[in-house]
């Protein structure tokens, strides 16, 4: 802003390249100048390499799973038991540790202050304390995993969850450790872009990023303390036997069910709707055309909100609850189709006689634009009464949210973390390198877990560690198919990591974006804004341009107008109607 | 919580972005106004009492269920639970959402000696509530009224000799905590640090109060002597085991009475023509579902009934089923969720005195003025949710057996 800011002459303004002792990365160094950094930049950076490395570990497991599975009697030594631990660490891990901080704790964090021109979040310091809770609670998890393990599935079932001799108490608590964490995040989200907006940003001209985190903060906000007491109601069970869920001791386990899928269906929501907020960013930005049904994007956010808590029930089908309960579960559910089906057309919509860049990032969104619109049909089929009494507890059910949850989420994540990496770390990376991660990526998922529909239709059930010699090929074409979506996720980790040493400073606005992160420079000074921003429509294109000398897009003449124009009023002669 | 962000933060000072605009005493570098501050501080806590109505509305959801499948249960075992206890604690509770309330009248009215006064009022009344509850709880554990796994309640020996002392274990950390207080108090006045002691002098008030709380709560419980003695004809234990000092031996008898009722069968709010009605369907071969419902009906009236507890129809093989027939009563089921709601409470009271004790210093350095009193005000609304929910809890565990 302030240093090194390039004004070509005729109005063109760039931001420029930031100086070494504003750089956020760089203003102050040293371990402890990040661990009790407030900067909301450096603690979505750490959160980043938290996530990262749980994705990682996550990804090693699910690999090993994979591997298991090559032959029906099991192609490793590995112990049927050892299987379910292995199955449930995944899930745990993937679920706890990854996906629900994923976007909002690491890319949110990053970017919901920038993109509100604001110089933090509201509470810094709980910002600094969500983190150290995660990271608390994925002590406690590693820690499960080696003292006695866990195999009861990322789910906690009772009655299993309170007889098994695995460190459930432990998992638990550290599951109980990060909703807080989970919680902490959200609220903060809430507080900033409620009472942080800049003059002229009305909500309507909020970028849809901020929408949707704003929409998975409240979901993080009302359904993740229903987990917390639940949790701890499990952990209770265990140490004394409260008899609430455990039926030795008169409890109900489907009431356990209940109220924990009352905050995991919700739960799926605060995984997939950061994600949208992304494409909606990606699709927009990279097709260069502004974002089509921009308010029913906004709403549907909410709206897949408010409905996510009235449909917990269709996880429920086959556990004895009341006919009557289940039809309304049912119905309830397809509501939710109404919601995604319209952001899925908007952003078809939005790239329509577009001018698409396919980068790297665009790729991404691509795939997501596939992988989740498969996802969400399938979907149907288990929210189906009668199809779901087939297909429930079967690989149908497993192909179904990894085509949600990867397909959709990590995908997203992955594409959103190479739209924003120039910005984060003032780095570009490999274009050619990215394209193709995102290619084997998408070969690679859908191998895997196109098969698995088969297998589940065909009755394959989940979880187990053997199977039927005829169920062979569509395994091991799902197992090759998850070797190849991890190669294609170890290209696209170091062509991440390659651009670190070897990368071209980026540019302020290297995708030509008009949001308010790309007006600060690449990486942002630690202070973000020196002043608070000029704000206009985060999706009108037509000031942004290429500058070809530079390789980057710049803003003419003076990009944005404040508040819309009120009418002036024109002064009343004295005597006048008053 | 809500507090995190409302001192200048330390790591930007020596940043020059405060050229911008002069620099305010505790307004944070990422606000602007004082009033934009303070109205995020607001939102925060509120969003934050969402959160907890929400952590608390699992457990009266619990509560609401296993009412409803055992009403006789939780009114029989509510009588074990001491009104007058319950009461007083409502009562001190309540006056201390006065004394809170009026703590940030004061703050806004840079009243600071009086803010300090009344933040210490509260924490002696939460200090009076726990006493009061330490009372309650060490008397139940050790009559055996414990979670459903533990209980080992027995009508005929209610206050079985030995045990550990649980009343002493309870005090012991706010013994130590006052020893401490006092300890570090008269340094001070050694020392003659003016501040440390205008801190440490309330605090000692505190800690005391726990104890004011366990003698208040010592006396009631073994109030109503002459109620006992004017003689009570359905006294299962009376004389049994000559603790007359317990005067809700009373009570006692007569939970026992209605426990005792449970071993009828309880008529659940099945239609016994429906039943019939379902029972000719599930003749039907072709319609599993009906029997499926029925056995399921008749499996629930079971529960509800508590023969399956009783384990009678199925053979004792396994350590687990042993333990399950060792369970005498259904009543263990209200005590845990008694014990969670009121734990669960008790935690939040403790986690409140803990953000006082700050704002207790804080409010002695007199920080607080007609511009920030944000923490005080916040923590104030923390309190009154606190409070709120024992308004609750005091009806629904205490009053329901009467
Ligand atoms: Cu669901």
């Amino acid at each position: 802003m302030t240093t090194g800011a390039a004004t070509a002459p005729g109005g063109v303004r760039d931001a420029g390249f930031v100086s070494d002792n504003e750089n956020y990365l760089k203003n102050s160094s040293g371990v402890l100048s990040w661990m009790f950094t407030l900067d909301h930049k450096r603690i979505g950076i750490m959160y980043l390499v938290g996530i990262l490395t749980s994705f990682l570990g996550g990804g090693l497991l699910a690999m090993v799973i994979r591997y298991h599975l090559m032959a029906p009697g099991g192609a490793t030594t590995i112990s049927n038991d050892a299987y379910n631990q292995l199955f449930t660490l995944h899930g745990a891990i993937m679920v706890f540790l990854f996906i629900i901080p994923s976007i909002p704790a690491a890319l949110g964090n990053f970017l919901v202050p920038v993109m509100l021109g604001a110089k933090d979040v509201a509470f810094p310091r709980l910002n600094l304390s969500s983190f150290y809770l995660w990271v608390g609670g994925a002590i406690f998890f590693v820690g499960a995993l080696l003292m006695n393990g866990l195999d009861t599935g990322w789910t906690f079932y009772t009655p299993y969850s309170t007889s098994t001799d695995t460190s459930v108490v432990m998992a638990t608590f550290g599951a109980f450790i990060l909703g807080f964490s989970s919680i902490f995040t959200g609220l903060n989200f809430i507080v900033t872009i409620n009472t942080m907006r800049p003059p002229g940003m009305t909500w309507f001209r909020m970028p849809l990023f901020l929408w949707a985190t704003y929409a998975t903060s409240i979901i993080q906000v009302l359904a993740t303390p229903v987990l917390g007491i639940t949790l701890l109601l499990l952990i209770a069970e265990n140490v004394m036997h409260i008899g609430i869920f455990d039926p030795e001791f008169n409890g109900d386990p489907v009431t356990y069910q209940h109220f924990f899928w009352f905050y995991s269906h919700p739960a799926v929501y605060i995984m997939i709707l950061p994600a949208f907020g992304i494409i909606s960013e990606l699709i927009s930005v990279h097709s260069h055309k502004g974002i089509f049904g921009y308010r029913f994007i906004a709403y549907s956010s909410i709206a897949l909100a408010l409905l996510s808590f009235l449909v917990w029930g269709h996880h429920m089908f086959t556990s004895g609850m009341s006919s009557v309960t289940v039809v309304i579960f049912s119905a309830l559910t397809f509501t939710v189709s109404v919601p995604s089906a319209i952001k899925v057309f908007n952003w078809v919509a939005t790239m329509y006689k577009g001018a698409i860049s396919l980068t790297t990032p665009m790729c991404y969104a691509l795939a997501f634009l596939f992988l989740f619109t498969i996802g969400g049909l399938t979907g149907l089929f288990l929210g189906t009464i009668s199809t779901d009494l087939h297909l429930h507890d079967t690989y149908f059910v497993v192909a179904h949210f990894h085509y949600v949850m990867m397909g959709g989420t990590v995908v997203s994540f992955v594409g959103g973390l190479f739209h924003w990496w120039p910005k984060m770390t003032g780095k570009m990376f490999n274009e050619a390198g990215g394209r193709i991660s995102a290619l084997i990526v998408f070969v690679g998922f859908n191998l895997t877990f196109l098969p698995q529909f088969l297998l589940g239709n065909q009755g394959m059930p989940r979880r187990y560690a053997t199977y039927d010699p005829e169920f062979q090929w569509l395994h091991q074409l799902s197992s090759i198919g998850a070797f190849t979506l991890g190669i294609g996720l170890l290209v696209a980790g170091l062509v991440l990591l390659h651009s670190l040493y070897a990368g071209r400073q980026a540019p302020a606005n290297p995708w030509g974006g008009a949001t308010l992160e790309w007006h600060c420079t690449s990486p942002p000074p630690f202070y973000n804004f020196k002043h608070a921003p000029v704000v206009g429509d985060p999706y009108e294109f037509a000031n942004v341009h290429y500058d070809e000398a530079t390789d980057n897009y710049v803003f003419t003449e003076l990009p944005r107008t404040l508040v819309p124009e009120e009418p002036v009023k024109t002064p009343t002669p004295a005597g006048g109607q008053s | 919580m809500a507090n995190t962000a409302l001192q200048a933060d330390p790591s930007h000072d020596d940043a020059g972005h405060h050229d911008d605009h002069e620099h305010h005493e505790n307004l944070a570098h990422h606000f602007d106004t004082y009033e934009q501050q303070f109205d995020a501080g607001k939102l925060g806590i509120w969003v934050f009492l969402v959160t907890e109505v929400l952590f608390f509305g699992g457990l009266f959801c619990a509560y609401a269920l296993y009412r409803n499948l055992r009403p006789d249960v939780f009114a029989g075992s509510s009588e074990f639970l001491n009104t007058k206890l319950g009461a007083i604690n409502t009562g001190v509770l309540l006056f201390s959402s006065l004394t809170m309330a009026w703590g940030v009248r004061c703050a806004q009215l840079r009243q600071h000696k009086m803010l300090a006064g009344m933040l210490a009022a509260t924490l002696s009344c939460a200090a009076i509530f726990l006493g009061v509850k330490a009372i309650e709880y060490s008397h139940k554990w050790s009559m055996g009224l414990l979670p459903a796994g533990l209980y080992t309640y027995d009508p005929a020996n209610p206050h079985p000799a030995g045990g550990p002392n649980y009343l002493l274990w309870i005090c012991a950390p706010f013994a130590i905590g006052l020893l401490f207080v006092v300890g570090w108090l008269i340094i001070a006045k050694i020392k003659k640090d003016e501040f440390k002691v205008r801190v440490l002098m309330p605090l000692t008030v505190v800690f005391a109060c726990f104890f004011v709380g366990v003698q208040l709560g010592t006396i009631l419980e073994s109030g109503g002597e002459g109620e006992h003695a004017a003689g009570d004809d359905h006294h299962v234990v009376a004389g049994a085991d000559g603790h007359a000092e317990h005067g809700d031996d009373h009570a006692e008898g007569r939970a026992d009475e209605h426990l005792e009722d449970l071993d009828q069968p309880n008529n659940l709010a099945i239609e016994k023509a429906d039943l019939a009605g379902l029972e000719v369907l599930a003749q039907d071969q072709s319609n599993p579902g009906a029997r499926d419902t029925l056995e399921a009906l008749k499996r629930q009236e079971a529960v509800a009934s508590g023969s399956v507890l009783q384990g009678d129809q199925r053979p004792v093989e396994s350590p687990t089923e042993k333990r399950v027939t060792a369970t005498p009563k259904q009543a263990g089921v209200f005590f845990s969720i008694y014990y969670c709601m009121t734990g669960v409470h008790a935690i939040h009271i403790l986690a409140g005195m803990g953000v006082m004790i700050w704002l207790l210093v804080r409010a002695t350095r007199a920080e607080f003025n007609e511009n920030y009193f944000g923490p005080i005000d916040y923590v104030g609304l923390y309190w009154h949710l606190v409070d709120l929910i024992w308004i609750y809890l005091f009806p629904l565990l205490y009053l329901i057996g009467k």
